[in-house]
């Protein structure tokens, strides 16, 4: 009885008490990042942890006076978004194939997809570097949407193909015998279905583009520079000043952040999705 | 028009060969079906002549046309699955709609077609809705619809009653024999039950591992069963298949002897036995007779109602003409 009540306890107190202490831990450098932003810099800097101060918007005016914000934000949404839209495009027919069609050597080619991701990305940036500058694509979108592209697409047709998978075959099948040729069995019948699944691959994938740092930062330098890149910016040629980088940095993710909130629960069954059955 | 032919059909998974050569030809406005055990390879060979499996070797020729290279959708066939196949983001009525959509047909005629089917079918009130607000019968329906709609030169059903209770699949047997009738075009059927075989088909095509063991009329089947396999297949209850002493005394290696070609006697009869269990149908009463010294259990089936319990001696005599022998290979003795 005891037992039974103990457990309980922990289940009514416990591991809410314990999701809350997570989840602030995980929130508490967003927190002071965003608390940091409204500092002025003198007292960004002061060691202690300082949780009342006048606050100002002076970080903020100024990212917009001295540096053009909305040039590298427009960048980011421009970026992001065709690369998402070419990731489905390129995804979706990919994952269709393999999850209606195998073959012998489906499941190694998925592997294969999957093992690109565990090549270090620093081993292939300066053959990169140099070939972007070669074909005279550096520091341009279409290089940007084409690097995002490429790295998204593994984890895009992993998540499509587990969705496609679980249509079931016979409806294809009767697309097939209602006269539909391939396009149309993505069109009508594919996509409809799998909306769902769709929607949370394209988010995670936006996600993805958005968060990129790696590859915009070093392909590009002003043209095409996104808000990693501001970020970046910030930090190397005027030193650390902690109140200015905070605002950049807020700036940089609150689109992504309001736009996780609105697609939350696509987001969830996105992410768990084939965990169970 | 709708006379299907396969010439020297075979297919194989890998290395196993589930369809060894096979030709067949279905004619035009047949009701043809094809039944077997689990996995004897009729509804692979469905879908071969579908389109929606490849041949390994082999042509099948629709019309006299070779139609072994032409997508599913271009061969002018119908489907009903065994899973109904509804797309299930669409109403009824787009449902049934669907083929003729994608053959660009003018809204206005696809909606006349569509009410037509829906007429016929009894789905009218249904045409707004979903196939998840279904019933099974329902919606088996509304596969049917979308299969007719389009007027196909012949209709493919892959088990399409499995997923119905026993009641509604009576019910749907008659339905899909009377469109047959009313409509005269190729239909072909794959079933593993024998009854539904029985009842609907002009040609059963009778399949084991892949290979055809007879094709003919239900009747044929019945009085002609060309092996051994065909006569226990054919026929509810199953036939008395026996082989030794009582066989030779027919001169065969096996004879078999339908339940309802035994004569049923409690003093005098050829062979002795003691009852087992005795099925009441109302109408025929299935006696399950043991120590026959022929086979484990021998069936009988008897007009009307008998009196008999279990562990009672019974004396069966069968009809000598309706015997049914077989040599060593199994092969029907004539």
């Amino acid at each position: 009885m005891a037992i039974v009540a103990q457990t309980s306890r922990f289940g009514t107190y416990g591991r809410p008490t314990l999701a809350w202490i997570v989840g602030l831990l995980f929130f508490f450098p967003i927190f002071y990042m965003v608390l940091t932003s409204f500092k002025t810099d003198a007292d960004a800097v002061k060691p202690e942890f300082l949780l009342f101060f006048t606050p100002t918007l002076e970080n903020y005016t100024n990212m917009t006076a001295n540096y053009d914000y909305w040039h590298f934000a427009t960048n980011s949404v421009i970026t992001s978004v065709f690369a998402t839209i070419f990731t489905l495009v390129v995804g979706i027919p990919a994952a269709y194939a393999m999850a209606f069609n195998p073959s012998r050597s489906t499941k190694d080619i998925l592997m294969w997809m999957l093992s690109t991701k565990m090549l270090p990305a620093a081993a292939v940036l300066y053959p990169m570097i140099f070939l972007a500058k070669g074909i005279g694509l550096y520091d341009t979108h279409i290089l940007i949407i084409t690097v995002l592209c490429l790295i998204n697409l593994p984890i895009a047709i992993w998540m499509l193909f587990t969705y496609f998978k679980e249509i079931p075959r016979d409806i294809i099948e009767a697309g097939k015998m209602d006269g539909v040729n391939t396009f149309g069995e993505i069109k009508e019948i594919l996509v409809p279905l799998a909306w769902g699944g769709i929607a949370a691959t394209a988010l995670l994938v936006f996600i993805f583009c958005w968060n990129e740092a790696y590859w915009t930062v070093r392909l590009t330098t002003l043209d095409a520079a996104t808000l990693s890149k501001l970020i970046e910016g910030n930090r190397a040629p005027e030193g650390l000043f902690f109140g200015r980088l905070s605002a950049v940095s807020t700036a940089a993710v609150g689109p992504i952040v309001v736009l996780g909130w609105f697609c939350q629960k696509q987001l969830v069954q996105g992410l768990t999705f084939g965990a169970v059955k | 028009m709708g006379r299907i032919v396969l010439k020297n059909v075979t297919k194989s998974f890998g290395e196993t060969e589930v369809i060894p050569p096979l030709d067949l030809t279905i004619e035009n406005g047949e009701f043809a079906v094809f039944v077997g055990p689990s996995g004897c390879g009729k509804s692979t060979l469905l879908r071969m002549i579908a389109g929606l499996e490849d041949l390994t070797s082999g042509d099948i020729e629709i019309d006299d046309e070779v139609v072994t290279q032409v997508p599913p959708s271009k061969r002018g066939l119908a489907m009903v699955f065994q899973s109904y196949a509804l797309y299930p983001h669409m109403t009824v009525r787009k449902n049934i709609g669907f083929p003729l959509r994608m053959e660009k047909m003018d809204p206005a005629d696809i909606n006349k077609r569509v009410e037509s089917a829906a007429t016929s079918l009894n789905l009218t009130d249904y045409l707004d809705r979903k196939p998840g607000q279904l019933s099974g019968g329902q919606r088996q329906r509304v596969a049917i619809g979308r299969a007719i709609v389009r007027d196909p030169s012949a209709f493919l059903f892959d088990e399409p009653l499995s997923n119905l209770d026993a009641a509604l699949r009576v019910g749907m047997r008659l339905e899909i024999s009377e469109m047959h009738e009313r409509m005269q075009t190729t239909m072909i059927y794959v079933t593993h039950d024998q009854v539904e075989a029985m009842t609907m088909a002009d040609k059963i095509v009778v399949l084991q591992a892949g290979v055809i063991e007879q094709v003919g009329s239900p009747l044929d089947l019945y009085h002609k069963p060309k092996n051994v396999f065909v006569a226990g297949f054919i026929g509810s209850p199953k036939m008395n298949i026996f082989s030794g002493p009582a066989a030779e005394a027919f001169g065969a290696h096996t004879i078999g002897i339908r339940p309802e070609h035994t004569a049923v006697s409690m003093s005098e009869g050829t062979w002795e036995g003691t009852v087992g269990v005795a099925e009441h149908l109302g109408s025929d009463t299935f006696i399950h007779v043991h120590n026959t010294g022929l086979a484990d259990m021998v069936t009988v089936r008897i007009n009307g109602d008998i009196t008999v319990k279990h562990g009672d001696t019974i004396y069966l005599t069968p009809e000598t003409d309706q015997i049914h022998r077989f040599d060593a290979q199994g092969l029907r003795i004539e």
